[in-house]
C-alpha cells in the first residue's frame, strides 16, 4: 500500500461522510434526531421511505424531475447532432461567432433569468408543464451538448464520409447507419452531462413550476417550512435524489474518463 | 562504454505463464561488444522492443540476467544503468529551451556549470543544432525535436550505451535519410555502444556492424549485414532482408539429397529424409537451356534492374536480372548459382554447399 | 479540412432557435425592464440609465460583489492545487481506478438543493456529525448564528461539492500523457518535482485551464446550494451576487432594480471569464 494513496482515500472518505450522515438521518424517527447526537440509528425505521413511496405528493416530485430531465437531454441531443456536425465539418459565415455565443450561454447566472423565464413561459403559456424546464435548461445544455459532440465528431475522419457518399449513402442514411455508430462513446458523455447538468439545476426548476411539473427539490422545501423540519423524510427524499445520479454514472463510468480527456466539460 | 550480456533472459509479460506462447522473449544469450553499432531487427511484435526496454531498466526481465561489463545490472533502476534511450516519437520538455534540454540530464547529476556548457555546445555542434539552442523546444519540427531527444542520450560522457527504439518513424521520409546518417557520424564519433531497434532492414543495414534478427522473441541470427545477406541462418531472414528476399521453395530430402519433382538440386549430407526447403535468393536464380522447368509469369523493371516472377510448379520464384538482359518468356529452365543454393529444415539451415558435395 | 458551405446553416438552425428564445427573448425583456419604471398597474415610465447608475452605486451591491470575489477566490485556492493534487497521487492504472471515479463524481451528481439541504443539517451544531463534532473538539461553532462559522460552513460545502470536477479533469489531462515521458524522466535522472513541473504540469496546461474558467464562472453564479444552506445570513453575511439579485428579483416588485443588477451582473461574468480565458490561452501554441 503505497503512501501516496492515502491522499485520494482520505478525500473519498470526505465525501462520503455528508452522505453517510443523510443516510443515518433518513433511517432515524424525527424524534430521534431532534433528540440528541447519534452516529446510528438506535430506533431504525423505514417509516421515511415509506411515506415517500406511498404519497403522491412526494413520488411525483421524483417522476416530475425524471421527465423534464428526460425530455432535455433527448432534446439537446437531437438539435445539437446536426448543429456539432456543421461545426465539425463546415465552415461557414459566422460559424466561430455563433460558437462563441453559444458557449457564452453556459456562462449566464440562473439567477438573472429567474424572473424573465417565469414571464416568458408564463407568456406562452407553458407555465407548470415539463416541457417548459426542458426547454429553458437548453440555454445551458445544447451549448454543451454540441461543444461535447463536436469535439468526439472532429475525431472522425472526414474520409469516411466521402468515403460513404462515393458508395452511394444518402446523408440521412450516412448519418444515422455510419457516423452516429461511430461517436457512440460522444453521444453517451453528452447525454450523461447533459442528464447530469438538468438533474442538478434547481433554481430555474423551481421557478417554473408549481403543482403539475413540480420537481423534489420543490417538494422538498415544502416539507422543510410547513410541516416544521421533518428532518428524517427530508433526509429520506435527499437519498433518493443521489440514486439516479449513482446509476448513471456507473454505467458511463469507461466513459468518463475519454469525455473528461477531451477537456471538453 | 560497456560490454553487455544477456544470460538465460526469459521474459512474461503475464503473472503466470504456462507454456512458450505466453512469452514475450524466450530464451535470449547476448553479448555485446563494446563500442558496436548493433541494430536490433525484426517484424512488429517480435520482442525487440521489450529486450530494448529490459536492457535500459524500464522492464525487470523475469527470467535471466543482464550484466555491464560483468556486474549485474538486472534488478537497477535506469538512472543506475547510465544508458541513454530514445524513443519513436520526440521525448523533449516543452517549456525549456533547446540547450536547458540537453543540459537537462548533466544537471541533474551535478554536473558543474562549465562543464555543462562546454558539453551542451558539443553536442549542438555534432547536432547541428546550434543555431537554435536558445529557443524553446516546444516550437520546432519533429526532425530537431528528435535530434534534442537523441542529444539528451549523448550529452552525458560516461553512458554505457544508447539506445533508439525505431527513431525516425515520425520524421518524414526525404528527412530520414539525413538523420540516418547524422547517426552513422555520431557513432563513430562518440563511440559509445549503440544498441538501434527497428523493423525496417534498410536502417539496420545501413547503421549497424552488427545485426541481430528476431522473431517471435527468439533470436534468429547475428551478423554482418553481408553476412545476414548472403547466408541466412533461417528461412526468416532470408525472407525478411533484401528486396525481393529469397525464395523459398518446398522439396524433397532423399539419398542424401535435396530434389526438387524430379530435378536433383544438391546434396545434402547429414540431412534426415523427409521434407525440407531450398533457399536462394533471387540475385542467384538465373535462366538456361536446362534445369528446373517453369514458366514465366511477369516481370517488372525495378530501376538498374528488372525481377522476373516465375512459377515452378506452384511455387514462386523471383529472379533478379540485369536491366538490359534478355527475359525469356512461356517456358523456360531455371539455374541455380550452387554456391548461393542452401537447404532448409523446419526454418533453420541444414545443409550448404561447401559443405562437401 | 474543413470545406466552405453555406447551406450547413440549416443544420445550426433548430439550435440556434432554441437557444435564442431562451437567451435573447428573456434579454431583451431584462433590458427593457431596466430601463423602465414603474408605480405598479402595469404602467411604465422611461428611466434611462437611472437603474443602473443606482445599482452601481449603492452600498448593497457593493457588498455583495465583494463577499461575491472573496467567495470565488478562496474556492479557487483551494480547489485547484486540492484537485491537483488528488489527480497527482491517484493509481494511473488497476482496478480501484474506475471505483475512484465513481465515487469522486458522486458529489456531482446531487441536486444542489440538496447538497444544501445535506449541509444544512451535516452541520447543525447539536445533531449535525460536523456541528457536533467541532463544538466536541472545542470549537463554539454554529453555522445559523456566527458569519465565520457560516463562511467556512459555505466553502467547505462547495469544495466537497465541487473539487472532484477539478480531480477529474486533471485527472483525465495526465492520463493522456504518454508512458515514454516518464520513462525518458527516470533515464535522465529527474526527481518528483521535475517531473511535475516540466512534464506533467505543460500537459495539463488545458484541462486546467478549463477547470479554472469552469470553477470561476460557477463560483460566481452560485445559488441554490447557499441559499438552502443559510439563506444568505446569518444577517446578510453570505448572501453572494445570486442571492441577492433573486431576492430583488422574485422578493420585492423592484423590476428596474433587479433588471439593471441583472444585466450588470450578466455583463461582469462574461468579462472577467473572457479576460480570464484571454490570460489563460495568451501563449497557446495554437
Amino acid at each position: 500500500m503505497r503512501w501516496r494513496y492515502l491522499a485520494p482515500t482520505a478525500y473519498i472518505l470526505f465525501l462520503m461522510l455528508p452522505i453517510y450522515w443523510l443516510l443515518n438521518m433518513s433511517f432515524k424517527t424525527t424524534n430521534e434526531i431532534l433528540g440528541g447526537f447519534s452516529a446510528w440509528p438506535r430506533s431504525f425505521t423505514i417509516d421515511s421511505y415509506v411515506t415517500i413511496f406511498t404519497d403522491p405528493t412526494w413520488y411525483w416530485g421524483y417522476i416530475n424531475s425524471i421527465i423534464y430531465v428526460t425530455l432535455n437531454t433527448v432534446i439537446s441531443l437531437l438539435v445539437a447532432l446536426p448543429a456539432a456536425y456543421a461545426f465539425s465539418r463546415y465552415r461557414f459565415l459566422g460559424d466561430k461567432h455563433l460558437f462563441f455565443w453559444l458557449l457564452s450561454n453556459r456562462m449566464a447566472p440562473p439567477a438573472v433569468f429567474a424572473l424573465p423565464f417565469f414571464q416568458l413561459y408564463s407568456a406562452v403559456g407553458l407555465f407548470d408543464t415539463h416541457i417548459a424546464v426542458a426547454l429553458a435548461h437548453c440555454i445551458f445544455s445544447i451549448p454543451l451538448a454540441v461543444w461535447i459532440l463536436e469535439g468526439f465528431m472532429s475525431g472522425v475522419p472526414k474520409e469516411l464520409d466521402e468515403t460513404a457518399y462515393v458508395d452511394g449513402y444518402s446523408f440521412p442514411r450516412f448519418f444515422t447507419t455510419i457516423f452516429i455508430p461511430n461517436i457512440k462513446a460522444g453521444i453517451g458523455v453528452t447525454a450523461f452531462f447533459t442528464f447530469m447538468f438538468s438533474w442538478v439545476e434547481m433554481l430555474l426548476a423551481k421557478t417554473l413550476t408549481a403543482v403539475e411539473a413540480k420537481p423534489i427539490a420543490a417538494t422538498m422545501t415544502r416539507t422543510a417550512s410547513s410541516s416544521g423540519y421533518e428532518l428524517g423524510l427530508l433526509a429520506a427524499a435527499g437519498v433518493l435524489t443521489i440514486i439516479p445520479g449513482a446509476i448513471v454514472i456507473w454505467f458511463v463510468r469507461n466513459y468518463i474518463a475519454k469525455g473528461f480527456a477531451l477537456g471538453r466539460v | 562504454m560497456a560490454r553487455i550480456s544477456l544470460k538465460s533472459l526469459r521474459h512474461a509479460y503475464g503473472p503466470a505463464p504456462k507454456g512458450p506462447q505466453d512469452y514475450a522473449l524466450k530464451e535470449i544469450n547476448l553479448d555485446w561488444q563494446d563500442g558496436g553499432a548493433y541494430a536490433l531487427l525484426g517484424p512488429s511484435g517480435c520482442g525487440k522492443t521489450t529486450l530494448l526496454n529490459i536492457i535500459s531498466g524500464l522492464i525487470i526481465p523475469s527470467e535471466g540476467q543482464v550484466l555491464f561489463n560483468d556486474r549485474d545490472v538486472t534488478r537497477a533502476s535506469p538512472a543506475d544503468r547510465n544508458i541513454a534511450q530514445v524513443f519513436q516519437f520526440p521525448v523533449i520538455y516543452d517549456t525549456m529551451t533547446v540547450r536547458d534540454n540537453l543540459a537537462f540530464p548533466l544537471r541533474n547529476r551535478g554536473v558543474p556549470e562549465d562543464k555543462v556548457a562546454r558539453r551542451v555546445a558539443e553536442i549542438a555542434e555534432m547536432l547541428e543544432l546550434t543555431p537554435q539552442l536558445g529557443q524553446r523546444a516546444a516550437g520546432l519540427t519533429p526532425d530537431a525535436k528528435q535530434k534534442i531527444s537523441m542529444g539528451r542520450g549523448l550529452v552525458r560522457d560516461d553512458v554505457n550505451v544508447v539506445m533508439f527504439d525505431e527513431p525516425l518513424t515520425v520524421i518524414d521520409p526525404h528527412l530520414k535519410w539525413k538523420l540516418r546518417s547524422k547517426l552513422k557520424e555520431l557513432h563513430q564519433r562518440v563511440r559509445a555502444t549503440m544498441i538501434y531497434v527497428t523493423h525496417d532492414q534498410t536502417e539496420a543495414l545501413t547503421f549497424a556492424d552488427q545485426v541481430v534478427v528476431m522473431q517471435d522473441g527468439v533470436v534468429v541470427q547475428i551478423g554482418s549485414p553481408v553476412e545476414l545477406f548472403e547466408r541466412p541462418a533461417h528461412t526468416f531472414v532470408g525472407h525478411f532482408i533484401g528486396s525481393p528476399g529469397m525464395n523459398v521453395i518446398p522439396c524433397e530430402v532423399r539419398d542424401g539429397a535435396a530434389w526438387i519433382g524430379g530435378h536433383r538440386v544438391m546434396a545434402a549430407p547429414g540431412v534426415a529424409a523427409g521434407r525440407a526447403e531450398i533457399g536462394i535468393r533471387p540475385e542467384f536464380v538465373g535462366f538456361g537451356p536446362a534445369g528446373l522447368p517453369a514458366r514465366v509469369v511477369r516481370s517488372a523493371d525495378i530501376g538498374h534492374s528488372r525481377v522476373v516472377e516465375t512459377r515452378l510448379g506452384e511455387t514462386k520464384v523471383n529472379a533478379i536480372l540485369p536491366e538490359d538482359a534478355a527475359v525469356p518468356e512461356g517456358e523456360t529452365h531455371l539455374v541455380f548459382d550452387p554456391a548461393q543454393t542452401r537447404v532448409y529444415r523446419d526454418g533453420w539451415l541444414a545443409a550448404e554447399t561447401g559443405a562437401g558435395r | 479540412m474543413k470545406t466552405w458551405n453555406n447551406r450547413a446553416w440549416l443544420m445550426v438552425v433548430p439550435v440556434l432557435l432554441l437557444v435564442a428564445f431562451n437567451a435573447l427573448v428573456p434579454l431583451m425583456t431584462v433590458v427593457n425592464y431596466s430601463v423602465q419604471e414603474t408605480f405598479g398597474d402595469n404602467k411604465f415610465f422611461w428611466a434611462g440609465l437611472r437603474w443602473f447608475e443606482e445599482v452601481l452605486k449603492s452600498p448593497r451591491f457593493h457588498e455583495a460583489l465583494g463577499r461575491q470575489l472573496l467567495f470565488t477566490g478562496i474556492i479557487l485556492l483551494i480547489e485547484i492545487p486540492l484537485g491537483v493534487a488528488i489527480a497527482l497521487a491517484m493509481p494511473r492504472r488497476g482496478p480501484w481506478v474506475s471505483v475512484c471515479l465513481v465515487l469522486m463524481a458522486l458529489p456531482l451528481l446531487i441536486p444542489w438543493n440538496v447538497v444544501g439541504a445535506m449541509w444544512n443539517i451535516f452541520a447543525l451544531p447539536d445533531i449535525g456529525l460536523l456541528g457536533y463534532g467541532l463544538n466536541w473538539l472545542g470549537f463554539d461553532y454554529n453555522y445559523t448564528q456566527d458569519p465565520v462559522a457560516a463562511w467556512f460552513t459555505m466553502i467547505l460545502m462547495d469544495v466537497w461539492h465541487w473539487t472532484s470536477l477539478v480531480v477529474l479533469l486533471a485527472y483525465a489531462g495526465l492520463s493522456s500523457i504518454p508512458d515514454a515521458y516518464y520513462q525518458a524522466a527516470r533515464i535522465d535522472g529527474a526527481r518528483p518535482w521535475a517531473i511535475f513541473r516540466f512534464i506533467q504540469l505543460p500537459k495539463m496546461k488545458r484541462v486546467l485551464t478549463i477547470a479554472i474558467l469552469l470553477r470561476f464562472m460557477d463560483s460566481f453564479m452560485i445559488y441554490t446550494e447557499v441559499s438552502v444552506l443559510t439563506g444568505g445570513g446569518p444577517g446578510n453575511s453570505t448572501t453572494l451576487l445570486s442571492i441577492d439579485l433573486v431576492k430583488y428579483a422574485l422578493g420585492q416588485f423592484d423590476l428596474g432594480r433587479a433588471a439593471a443588477m441583472s444585466l450588470i451582473y450578466f455583463v461582469l461574468t462574461l468579462l472577467v471569464s473572457w479576460v480570464f480565458y484571454t490570460v489563460m490561452t495568451r501563449d497557446e501554441p495554437q
